[in-house]
């Protein structure tokens, strides 16, 4: 795989930056919410598909630039990464942590997602 | 791929009070670790597991990808173990 241009760099965290702040729910996965790629990024799906809300899946597989410009932009090494509200929420293990201690479920709420969604 | 031992090494060096590794798969390609730190307080869950992709360093990039982590203060830890 080719590595990404140092002047593709701004651009592509600019990209982010839009998709996080223009969706309340936003997580960057390998794969889609119907075809997960790693058991980590179905993990995340599967938590947030239980509170039945809308949230804006992308999938890094099919964008390189995104891959790595999301962990520079969160200062994060891995994926899957949630973002709510526009801010970076963590990986797998901080979203089934918080769902469990039931932190998830307000921070859901007050990013205006707390309705449940017909199946997407 | 980094082996339990290891992994365990670097993680005391947050310093850590209780550290547990386990390879999941017995393939070095999923590992859980259990991490208890006073180097956690006051910390926000994601600053808890920078600390650790931090001591884990370049070295380990590869364990960061098939790590499941849980972090914990001494006080949460109690808690947790009764």
């Amino acid at each position: 795989m080719e590595e990404p241009a140092v002047s593709d760099n701004q651009e592509t965290l600019d990209r982010i930056r839009e998709v996080v702040t223009t969706h309340p729910v936003v997580l960057f996965m390998k794969g889609s919410p119907t075809f997960p790629q790693c058991g980590f990024s179905a993990q995340a799906v599967q938590v947030l598909e239980g509170y039945g809300i809308e949230f804006k899946a992308v999938d890094v597989l099919s964008d390189p630039l995104v891959r790595q410009g999301v962990k520079e932009y969160s200062n994060w090494p891995t994926v899957p990464q949630l973002y709510v509200g526009g801010e970076f929420v963590g990986g797998s293990d901080i979203l089934v942590e918080m769902h469990q201690s039931g932190e998830l479920a307000p921070l859901l709420q007050k990013a205006g997602v707390g309705q449940p969604e017909a199946d997407r | 791929m980094p082996s339990v031992t290891e992994i365990e090494r670097r993680l005391r060096d947050l310093p850590a009070d209780h550290v547990e590794v386990q390879d999941l798969t017995g393939g070095g390609d999923h590992f859980k670790a259990v991490v208890v730190s006073r180097a956690f307080e006051g910390k926000t869950r994601i600053q808890q597991h920078q600390l650790v992709y931090g001591v884990l360093g370049e070295a380990m990039k590869g364990a960061i990808h098939a790590l499941s982590l849980r972090t914990f203060t001494p006080e949460q830890w109690e808690t947790t173990t009764g």
